[in-house]
């Protein structure tokens, strides 16, 4: 869990999620999941019938490797709150890297906790995954 | 949809943090796990989602037998999908725009999970990469097996006029 007395708002962390995705971390999201979507495994349904160059990661796999650099940071089971926009989809081949701001540190229900902002971008550096998270820290 | 018992378990949750790329012990080493405050493996944020495991009628995965899945086999679709309902996920043409996850309690490996999910705000808007898009929001509850809540997770899906433009 963060420290508040080695903390500042403006405070940043990086992480890369992932060099090259490939197309089997999606099948093993799939499985994990449940979701078996053929938008994300199936590249034949997905060019030919929904009329996409390839297969895409799930909104969710994005949101999934973005949490894992938000729980690095904060520590486990520290987030009272985690929430992204999809603003581009993630395709094999994509490297992401993703960045977490400190934007505030308040109380709330008479824990101290921090706010933060997150992005994750891709490596024509377009953001895919944007959102924020409030985590509980210790005074 | 609605699930009545979401086991949580430390296989599926080894699996799970595997498939994000997140090696942390907390998910994966009992020994490990049982050594720190938190007392046993814990869940991933975002493992609430699979919760689609154990709804029986899960429209995005295909029926014991294949019957009716609409991905490819001998020709490139098998068949329309059988539902379009939004929020999380959708249908074919059907996308993830957000997900927002509230942490009430913690959730454990061990504990049993039963879910609630209700519409939300539904809403239109014109693009330019995909057609006219049509959001729709669900919002589900989580509660654990002494009926407390432990997560709210709100889904809002897109069905898009055509695929988006990349």
């Amino acid at each position: 869990m963060l420290k508040e007395n080695e903390i500042n708002i403006g405070d940043t962390h990086t992480a890369t999620l992932v060099e090259d995705l490939k197309r089997t971390q999606i099948v093993q999201y799939a499985g994990a999941s449940g979701d078996y979507n053929p938008l994300h495994t199936d590249e034949i349904f997905t060019t030919q019938v929904a009329g996409y160059p390839s297969v895409f990661a799930h909104g969710m796999l994005s949101m999934g490797l973005t949490g894992t650099m938000l729980t690095d940071y904060v520590g486990d089971g520290a987030l009272t709150k985690y929430g992204v926009r999809f603003t581009n989809q993630v395709w094999p081949g994509d490297t992401l890297k993703s960045t977490t701001t400190i934007v505030d540190i308040r109380d709330q229900d008479g824990e101290r906790v921090v706010d933060l902002e997150v992005v994750t971008i891709n490596q024509n550096e377009v953001p895919v995954v944007t959102g924020n998270a409030t985590a509980k820290i210790e005074s | 949809m609605a699930v009545d018992k979401f086991l949580i378990e430390a296989s599926h949750i080894m699996m799970f943090a595997r498939s994000v790329g997140d090696s942390n012990p907390i998910y994966h080493d009992e020994d490990y796990a049982k050594s720190t405050e938190l007392g046993g493996i814990i869940p991933p944020p975002t493992f609430a989602q699979s919760s689609a495991q154990f709804d029986p009628d899960y429209f995005l995965r295909p029926k014991v037998g294949g019957d009716g899945w609409f991905g490819s086999g001998k020709e490139a679709t098998g068949s329309k999908p059988s539902s379009g309902s939004g929020g999380g996920g959708g249908a074919a043409m059907g996308l993830h725009a957000e997900q927002h996850f509230e942490y009430h309690l913690p959730v454990k490996a061990g504990d049993t999970l039963s879910t609630t999910t209700k519409p939300g705000k539904a809403w239109e808007k014109e693009s330019k990469r995909a057609g006219k898009l049509k959001f729709s929001e669900s919002v589900t509850e989580y509660r654990n097996q002494n009926g407390d809540l432990v997560i709210t997770a709100t889904g809002v899906g897109v069905q898009t006029e055509r695929a988006v433009d990349s």
